[in-house]
C-alpha cells in the first residue's frame, strides 16, 4: 500500500498562507466558537428571563453567581489556565528554536497545570453535589431552626412565598423497608439574610414537610444547569487537551528525530486549541461567577 | 507568522509581558467583584476586562495579528454569527417581559 502524502503539511499553502493542519484547526475553532456561543446565548436568555428571586437559585440574596459558587477557587483555576497558556506557547517556541528537551518540559508543565485545574474543579463540583436546598410546604420552625422565606413571582405571574433552608444532610434515617423516615439536616451558617448569624445546629426534617429537596447539582436551578453543562463541556475540552499533549509527550521524540518542523507544527496546532480553551474560561469566569 | 529561531527568541519577552498583564487583569476582575459595585457597572467592567484578556491571548499566544487577512475575515464572520446568537433571543425577552408585567398588574395588593 502506498502512503498518501498530504500536501502543505509543513510549508504554507499559497492561498491560505499557512500549512493545512493549522488552517484546519482554525476552522475547527470557528465551529467551537459557535458551540460555546449557543450555550452562552442559552445562559443569557435564561438569566434575563428568570423570575425575580430565583437566580442563581431560589432564596439567593442577590442574583450573582458567587452567592453559591466559590470565587477564590475559580480565580485560582484562572491563574492555572493562564499560566498553562504561557507554558504551551513556550513549548512551541523552544521546539522552533531547536530545543526538544525544553519544549517537552514546558509541555509537561502544561499537562500538570491542566491536571491541577481539573482537581480544583473536582472539589468545586463535589461541594455542590453535597449541598442541599430544601423548600418546605409551609413555614418551618423546630428546635430553634427556622426556615427563611422570600416572596417570588412565578412564571405564570402569581405571587408565592417560598420557605427554604440551605445546608447539608448529615444523616438519612430509614425504616426496615428502606423508606426514608427523616433527614438530620445541618443548615448553613450565614448572616446574608440579616441578623447576627448564630451557630448552626442539626435539625430533623420529615419527608412530608418537604415540597422540594435538591442538591446544588445540575437539577438545582436553571443557573446550576447552565453552570454544570458549560463548565462540564469546558472540562471535557481540558481532558481532550491533556490526552493530546500526553500523546505528544510519549511519542514526540520519534517524529522529532525525522521531521522536527512537522512536530513543532503539531505542537503549534495543539497550542491553538489550548489557547482557545483558556480563552473560553476567560469569559466563563466573570459571566458565571461574578455577574 | 515569522517563525525563525531568531524571531521567536525576540518574542519570548512579549509572552512573559502578556502573561503578567493577564494575571493583573484577573486580579482586577476579582477586585471589582469584591467591591460589590452595581450590577450594571460589574457587567461592563467584567466583560471589558475579559475582552482585553481574550484579545491578548488571541493576538499574542495564537499569533492572530501575524496571520493573513483571509483567516481574520473567516473569524470575523464567525464573531458576527456569535453576536447574532446572543442578540436574537433578546428580541423575544421584551415580549415575554411585557406579558409578565401585564400579569403583575393583575395581582391584588394582598
Amino acid at each position: 500500500m502506498s502512503a498518501t502524502v498530504i500536501p502543505y503539511d509543513v510549508k504554507p499553502h499559497p492561498l491560505t498562507g499557512m500549512y493545512n493542519g493549522k488552517f484546519g484547526i482554525w476552522l475547527f475553532l470557528a465551529s467551537e466558537i459557535m458551540l460555546f456561543g449557543a450555550l452562552f446565548s442559552t445562559y443569557v436568555l435564561l438569566r434575563v428571563g428568570a423570575p425575580e428571586g430565583t437566580w442563581p437559585i431560589a432564596g439567593s440574596p442577590t442574583t450573582r453567581g458567587d452567592n453559591i459558587l466559590q470565587v477564590p477557587l475559580a480565580a485560582l483555576n484562572t491563574a492555572f489556565l493562564i499560566t498553562s497558556s504561557v507554558t504551551m506557547v513556550l513549548a512551541w517556541a523552544n521546539l522552533k528554536m531547536g530545543s526538544f528537551k525544553k519544549g517537552q518540559q514546558f509541555l509537561l508543565v502544561t499537562v500538570l497545570l491542566a491536571g491541577a485545574f481539573l482537581v480544583v474543579k473536582y472539589f468545586e463540583y463535589n461541594s455542590k453535589l453535597h449541598h442541599y436546598a430544601v423548600t418546605f410546604n409551609e413555614h418551618f420552625d423546630r428546635d430553634g431552626v427556622e426556615s427563611k422565606s422570600f416572596k417570588g413571582l412565578t412564571q405564570a405571574g402569581t405571587e408565592k412565598t417560598i420557605h427554604y433552608l440551605w445546608g447539608h444532610v448529615e444523616e438519612t434515617k430509614k425504616d426496615a423497608d428502606g423508606a426514608i423516615q427523616s433527614y438530620l439536616f445541618m443548615p448553613d451558617h450565614d448572616t446574608s439574610h440579616g441578623g447576627e448569624g448564630h451557630e448552626p445546629k442539626a435539625v430533623e426534617i420529615h419527608p412530608a414537610e418537604i415540597a422540594r429537596m435538591t442538591t446544588f447539582g445540575p437539577g438545582g436551578s436553571s443557573f446550576l444547569g447552565c453552570y454544570f453543562v458549560i463548565t462540564g463541556l469546558h472540562g471535557l475540552h481540558i481532558v481532550g487537551g491533556i490526552v493530546v499533549m500526553l500523546w505528544f509527550l510519549l511519542t514526540g521524540s520519534k517524529m522529532w528525530k525525522t521531521q522536527p518542523d512537522k512536530y513543532a507544527n503539531r505542537i503549534e496546532c495543539t497550542g491553538l486549541y489550548w489557547h482557545f480553551v483558556d480563552l473560553v474560561w476567560i469569559f466563563l469566569f466573570p459571566v458565571l461567577y461574578l455577574l | 507568522m515569522g517563525s525563525s529561531a531568531h524571531e521567536i527568541q525576540g518574542h519570548l519577552k512579549k509572552y512573559y509581558m502578556v502573561f503578567g498583564a493577564l494575571l493583573v487583569l484577573t486580579g482586577v476582575t476579582v477586585a471589582v467583584a469584591e467591591f460589590h459595585v452595581s450590577i450594571g457597572m460589574a457587567i461592563v467592567v467584567a466583560l471589558f476586562v475579559a475582552s482585553i484578556k481574550g484579545t491578548l491571548v488571541a493576538c499574542y499566544f495564537m499569533h492572530l495579528m501575524e496571520e493573513k487577512s483571509m483567516l481574520i475575515w473567516i473569524l470575523a464572520l464567525c464573531a458576527l454569527f456569535f453576536l447574532m446568537l446572543l442578540l436574537v433571543p433578546m428580541f423575544t425577552i421584551g415580549e415575554q417581559d411585557a406579558g409578565l408585567m401585564e400579569r403583575m398588574r393583575g395581582l391584588s395588593p394582598n
